[in-house]
């Protein structure tokens, strides 16, 4: 594979880009290999990628349904932030975040990672009260997360009202300036393209139809809409479907899998300079480099693998956000979609062993899954490789929902769902 | 935005009318203080989550206030059936092939 630099660029140039290579190679699937992992989004892809660069394994093959960066991968408001409340949370989403400082460096590929800034909206009381409990538990653990006044939020986000008079009034503001943005599908054709130059296969356009399991228990392989594959491990990261992968083995999960929903809007010229959340009135947004405007909208109520959603939820978002932001009520909304999102009673993930063996899986990271792409699969391939988890995800296992040590990050987290 | 017909008040009203209560059919065990962990864990936390057909709750919170059972399609949305708490759950061969 050939290096992507500044000189590449030139020499590219002076032949008419003649000579790019594909991203990764489309190889037909062996028999036989040491890792499968079922699903190829950024948490899966990336999960081969590590197996490959810091456990030594190679043999594996990523197969996906669809094509790669076509699930949730592309679906997401692209926003990274690791100012959580917990312990077991601020430890993954920040190991994902120093991750992502790198990730560029790492797979020679532009994931367009871009520190602006993730601020919070404070509009009451509990509000305030609330997020300057983030800012402290942040701030013991190591993690940047500060308080600003309504002037200094104004400052940071010009197109912020601030007025004492506006319809949500803000008394304040919790900003994290390291979060920020990155380009979603670059992560996972920047982990593919790594990946398969290590000679890992990726095999798009294969539906995982049964998972097989031998005399003992343990998993044999996966049947599929291209035939049987064979692997001794089984690596099942497959967001909305997690359920429906893992009822094949027999194994239930505490999911439940919802629509999300984001919209962008037309371009506009560069106005909105960091990434602006409002948990109590619901909304989100940013500014893509193509000068959309960025906004995530909640879920909704009922379970559904249709990736789309009622109408009722986007209103309500856009309703908010032109309150925010009065300066956006007449740009136009040019495109909305919505992805299945995995949802825990906890809202936190779950990466685990199973009760069969040689079945992982990395689920339940609900709506809030891109941010922790590198973590998430860094973590994950440890568990792969090992059988056991990593200390940072040690939290994360299956037992919880046994033992009753949940992470409530519902009530707590930054953004409720 | 969802259609949904109250057995209860027995019209199609709108979604925002109601709250989803998430899967049907699960009954909390008589002997709950003598259950395992691992059956307490199954009972309260696992859902089946199906792609396809699903028995779940719904609750017109801003109608009549009862909860009552839908089968509804995952993959369209639509619902199959709606009928009232206490009701037989309906054989999901009454619901294959329909053009869901």
């Amino acid at each position: 594979m050939r290096k992507y630099s500044v000189f590449a660029l030139a020499r590219e140039a002076m032949r008419h880009h003649s000579g790019w290579e594909k991203h990764w190679t489309s190889p037909e699937p062996k028999s036989e290999y040491d890792v499968i992992i079922i699903g190829g989004g950024g948490h899966g892809m990336g999960a081969a990628y590590y197996l490959a660069k810091e456990h030594g394994i190679t043999n594996i093959a990523v197969i996906e349904k669809g094509w790669i960066g076509g699930g949730n991968t592309g679906r997401n408001t692209t926003i990274v932030r690791s100012n959580y409340l917990y312990d077991e949370s601020m430890d993954i989403y920040e190991h994902s975040l120093k991750l992502w400082e790198g990730l560029a460096l790492d797979l020679n590929y532009n994931v367009m990672y871009s520190p602006r800034g993730v601020m919070m909206l404070s509009h009451n009381e509990h509000d305030r009260q609330t997020f300057k409990r983030h800012v402290h538990a942040n701030r013991l653990y190591g993690i940047d997360n500060e308080w600003l006044t309504p002037e200094a939020a104004k400052e940071y986000c010009p197109p912020l009202d601030i007025a004492a008079t506006a319809r949500y009034p803000i008394n304040g503001a919790a900003l994290q300036r390291r979060a920020g943005t990155a380009r979603h599908d670059a992560v996972v054709w920047g982990y593919g393209r790594a990946a398969s130059d290590r000679g890992i296969h990726i095999i798009q356009n294969c539906e995982v139809k049964g998972i097989r399991r031998g005399p003992d228990g343990a998993v044999s392989g996966v049947e599929t809409s291209k035939g049987f594959i064979g692997a001794k491990k089984i690596g099942v990261s497959a967001s909305g479907h997690n359920s429906v992968v893992m009822a094949m083995a027999d194994v239930s999960l505490p999911l439940e899998s919802q629509p999300l929903q984001a919209l962008v809007s037309e371009p506009l010229k560069p106005i909105f300079p960091c990434v602006v959340m409002s948990n109590t009135v619901h909304a989100y947004i940013s500014q893509s480099d193509k000068g959309e405007l960025v906004i995530g909208a909640g879920t909704d109520q009922y379970n559904s693998y249709s990736q789309t959603g009622g109408l009722q939820i986007v209103t309500h978002t856009l309703d908010a956000i032109c309150e925010l932001f009065p300066i956006f009520r007449r740009v136009k909304m040019m495109r909305q979609w919505g992805g299945i999102t995995d949802n825990t009673p906890d809202r936190s993930p779950i990466q685990s062993i199973t009760p069969v063996p040689g079945l992982f899986v990395n689920c339940g990271w609900g709506t809030g899954g891109f941010k922790a792409t590198p973590g998430s699969a860094h973590l994950f391939a440890h568990l792969i490789a090992k059988g056991e988890p990593h200390k940072l995800a040690a939290g994360l296992t299956l037992d919880r929902y046994r033992t009753g040590r949940l992470i409530d990050e519902a009530a707590a987290a930054a953004v409720a769902h | 935005m969802l259609l949904i017909h109250c057995p209860y008040c027995g019209e199609a009203r709108s979604e925002l009318e109601f709250a989803g209560a998430g899967e049907a059919h699960i009954a909390r065990p008589e002997n709950i203080t003598e259950v395992s962990d691992e059956d307490f864990a199954q009972y309260f936390f696992m859902r089946t989550n199906p792609k396809g057909i699903h028995y779940e709750r719904w609750r017109h919170i801003h109608g009549c206030g009862r909860f009552f059972n839908a089968v509804r399609d995952t993959v369209s949305d639509r619902f199959l059936k709606t009928y009232k708490t206490g009701e037989p759950k309906p054989d999901r061969a009454e619901f294959e092939g329909e053009g869901r």
